[in-house]
């Protein structure tokens, strides 16, 4: 139960920070946080495919934009989400932040004084000696620092016990743990402000040099200088795309290559390079991915007077498994401006139902089909234009065609001749670079490493006392769990550390023979202390 | 040997292994409907075992009475190491007709995951005595192995382009084997919670009675049972993730993208982090807790079948929707 809040402002801002720091509100803030992260997975989300939430807005005018409104179709950046990863990280912070100086203090603190009655304590044993007290515990402190334990011998004036402690190292790794995740957060704040990516289509033979304009599509964050982005080119000189032809998932992709020449800056040497799907290329700290691939068909326009008005590899967007792609060419030289539609199919067929489409997505029997356009193309309006839609709103259809590669259609109207030269492919490439990736590996590298000291690391405790019972000496051995996760393994854990000492005293001789062991009645210690 | 006598050798020892582990299953039902309360002596010393703080396993002490359905548990998980031989060479079968690690689609994940689940529990019941478990496990393994030859079946093919890395083996094991780990935590966090119950209801000083509660451990045991199994899942998922990751940064050019099945995974990673936490918060680390892994092998679940199925994913290669 939760007191209520003191009156004085101090005393809130201490009652505030007390309950952001608590276990309980950093437990609700991860349900939170779990809670947030699931309508970005059900609703589109616009930094991933920015037309599936148009259409989503679409077809859903009334609901959609109050979401919209809400950040619905950006959660991973709307204020509610941030909100909750950042109270969670402040919340971590007021937990972790302060148990660092204390873990310091404890590591360098000499272990705390053994107890006066050793009895109380589960799995005590008592062991009858020969030796001498200083004798016994230089045996006990020598074997249990080569264990690596921490110990500490007292009284001052004439020792007559032994205090050890080991497994400061959970505690580290629980510190690690989470002030890695304070990094990783850093990490990728740092990759937001100073990363960028861009996208862009490039034609085999064709080249592409490393600025904004270049670009179909670029981002960056806010400290990027789109301006100063590094100076690399390539040429993609040829690409390979392999597909699967049993029957099993026919039509697979099975193989990408993009063989390129590129050069890290304008006077570099050229280099050649191959990028495959899971290899990217990386130059001067940016990484060149392929991700796509399409057809370009090789189209030639001569015009009425024969001249050619345009003679050039057009790309055409994939769209389906099978490569049926769309495309559109745009005269505005000619006259009247031409227009062509154009729908490219790898593996050609035609049906009633369908359409024409592709029923494969390698070039085995490729097709072009156009519908030719005359009239305004728009293109002075003023209005941006997709280069791939043809704006039909101040054109007359001329006619429909098909056509293999090789062959012209001779425009019916006589405006013209088209003709199907043949095809390229090209390669869509997503070129980013994050400065941010490296630190945030290697943190959380560090944070496995932290969480799996922090959940198999035993702290305990043990002591030795040497004591006179009945004119006989006996030692006293006991131990405690200071943090406990599987209570059930922590007495053999207690016991084997109580036998290093035992076997130690038994090997030097200094125990009397036959070592009698007495065992306690198991006594509840409860062994733990931990959050 | 020719390429179809494989996928049928394969196919073959799945079913074999689906046969043997539901004769397993009729075991550990028989072992549980037998069985009636266990001895006395055992309950008391369970019960000074928890409120000590002092156990060491509890295998049975030799020479006691032998508890009733002893051996039929016996045959049932002598019947479950064969059902994971069988499974496991059914797998590997899988993989030498594919060429590759049999991890390409959801039918092989499936398989994959089965065999991860029951290694788990085989592998834990070598160290403490689990044969009660035995049933919980078994059914959760029949389902998965059910559902993959009838709705996921698919012929082995190539990978994707995507999919070729060494990341795939990795990624994909630590997932698996994770799989495994949360099915069996949510078992013994589910009974946890029954025997918690069944304690409470329970007259002071007896131990409870009933079909289910009579025959498990204490729920303290089984609380710490699943802490331990999650223990050993949460730094072994975090690595999955970030081997995820990694692999996500060569093959995508990012290494998050919020991808639904990256946010799933994420989302599972935060639920088993509440899980961690709230075992050592005071008021949580009993029955909330189990609740918590319970809802973290349900956010498994919808990761690892709901988002192949209902979302537009970039991991989806299911091989399902054709």
């Amino acid at each position: 139960m939760s007191t209520l809040p003191p009156i004085s402002n101090t005393g809130m801002l201490r009652w505030a920070w007390r309950q952001l720091t608590s276990m309980k509100t950093a437990l609700v803030l991860l349900f939170l946080l779990a809670l947030a992260s699931v309508p970005g997975s059900l609703l589109p989300q616009r930094g991933i495919d920015p037309i599936k939430v148009r259409s989503y807005l679409t077809e859903n005018p009334t609901w959609g934009p109050i979401l919209d409104r809400l950040g619905f179709f950006e959660v991973y950046s709307s204020p509610w989400f941030s909100a909750v990863y950042l109270l969670l990280f402040l919340s971590l912070i007021g937990c972790v932040v302060p148990r660092v100086g204390v873990h310091f203090r404890a590591m360098r603190s000499a272990p705390p004084p053994a107890p006066r009655m050793l009895q109380r304590f589960s799995g005590t044993r008592t062991v009858e000696v020969t030796a001498s007290t200083a004798e016994i515990l230089a045996t006990a402190e020598g074997a249990l620092r080569r264990g690596r334990w921490r110990v500490v011998t007292g009284p001052v004036d004439g020792p007559q016990w032994l205090s050890a402690e080991k497994g400061y190292l959970r505690e580290t790794g629980n510190l690690i743990f989470h002030l890695s995740l304070l990094v990783v957060l850093v990490s990728v704040a740092l990759g937001g402000l100073f990363g960028w990516k861009g996208n862009v289509i490039v034609r085999e033979g064709s080249g592409f040099s490393n600025t904004l304009t270049q670009y179909d599509a670029w981002g960056g964050g806010r400290f990027v200088n789109p301006q100063g982005l590094p100076p690399f080119s390539f040429t993609l000189d040829k690409f390979t795309a392999d597909f699967e032809r049993g029957s099993a998932q026919r039509g697979a992709p099975r193989a990408f290559e993009a063989e390129v020449s590129y050069r890290t800056e304008p006077q570099a040497p050229v280099q050649h390079a191959l990028i495959e799907v899971n290899e990217p290329l990386e130059i001067n700290g940016a990484k060149v991915f392929l991700v796509g691939h399409g057809y370009a068909p090789v189209i030639k326009v001569t015009d009425r007077t024969g001249a050619v008005v345009f003679d050039d590899a057009v790309a055409f967007l994939p769209q389906d498994g099978n490569f049926t792609s769309t495309g559109v060419v745009k005269i505005p030289d000619s006259s009247p401006q031409l227009g062509i539609q154009g729908l490219f199919l790898p593996t050609a067929a035609l049906d009633a139902v369908l359409g024409p489409h592709s029923t494969f997505p390698a070039p085995d029997d490729p097709a072009l089909f156009m519908s030719a356009w005359k009239g305004d193309l728009g293109l002075d309006a003023g209005t941006p234009q997709s280069v791939y839609r043809l704006v039909t709103d101040k054109m007359t259809r001329i006619g429909l065609e098909q056509l293999k590669p090789g062959q012209s259609w001779k425009l019916p109207d006589g405006s013209g001749t088209v003709s199907f030269e043949g095809y390229q492919r090209w390669a869509s490439f997503q070129i980013a670079a994050d400065p941010g990736k490296e630190m945030a590996l290697f943190a959380v590298a560090a944070a496995i490493l932290g969480l799996i000291m922090s959940l198999f690391i035993r702290r305990r405790r043990v002591w030795v006392k040497v004591v006179d019972r009945d004119g006989v000496t006996v030692v006293q051995l006991a131990g405690i769990m200071r943090t406990s996760t599987f209570e059930d393994e922590d007495i053999g854990v207690l016991a084997e550390d109580l036998d290093l000492v035992q076997d130690a005293l038994e090997s030097a001789g200094q125990t009397a023979a036959p070592a009698p062991l007495i065992e306690s009645a198991p006594e509840a210690e409860a062994p733990k202390e931990e959050s | 040997m020719n390429p179809e006598s494989l996928a049928q050798m394969s196919n073959v020892a799945i079913y074999s292994s689906m046969f043997t582990l539901a004769l397993a299953m009729i075991a550990f039902a028989a072992s549980f409907a037998v069985g009636q309360r266990r001895p006395v002596a055992v309950a008391a010393q369970q019960s000074t075992v928890s409120a000590g703080g002092t156990a060491v396993l509890t295998k049975q002490a030799p020479g006691g009475v032998e508890e009733p359905g002893r051996r039929a548990s016996n045959i049932a998980i002598s019947l479950t190491w064969l059902a994971f031989i069988l499974l496991l060479a059914g797998v590997v079968l899988r993989g030498i007709w594919a060429g590759r690690a049999p991890w390409g689609n959801m039918y092989e994940f499936s398989i994959t995951a089965a065999l991860g689940i029951l290694g788990v529990y085989l592998f834990l019941n070598i160290r403490m005595d689990l044969r009660w478990l035995g049933l919980f496990v078994v059914i959760p393994v029949l389902l998965t192995l059910g559902m993959a030859v009838t709705v996921l079946y698919t012929e082995a093919a190539q990978l994707v382009p995507a999919l070729k890395s060494y990341w795939l083996v990795i990624h994909v094991l630590a997932a698996i084997i994770c799989a495994g780990a949360f099915t069996v935590a949510a078992a013994t966090a589910g009974l946890s919670l029954l025997r918690d119950r069944a304690e409470r209801h329970a007259e002071p000083g007896t131990t409870p009675t009933g079909l289910l509660s009579s025959r498990v451990p204490d729920a303290e045991r089984l609380r710490t049972l699943t802490n331990r199994i999650l223990a050993f899942a949460f730094p072994l998922w975090t690595f999955a993730v970030v081997a995820g990751a990694i692999w996500a940064e060569n093959a995508w050019g990012r290494y998050w993208g919020w991808d639904p099945k990256e946010t799933w995974a994420f989302i599972t990673w935060v639920v088993y982090a509440a899980y961690l936490h709230a075992r050592s918060t005071a008021g949580w680390r009993r029955n909330r807790a189990s609740w918590i892994a319970l809802a973290g092998w349900v956010v498994f679940l919808v990761n690892y079948f709901g988002v192949n199925f209902l979302a537009s994913s970039l991991h989806s290669y299911a091989g399902v929707s054709s």
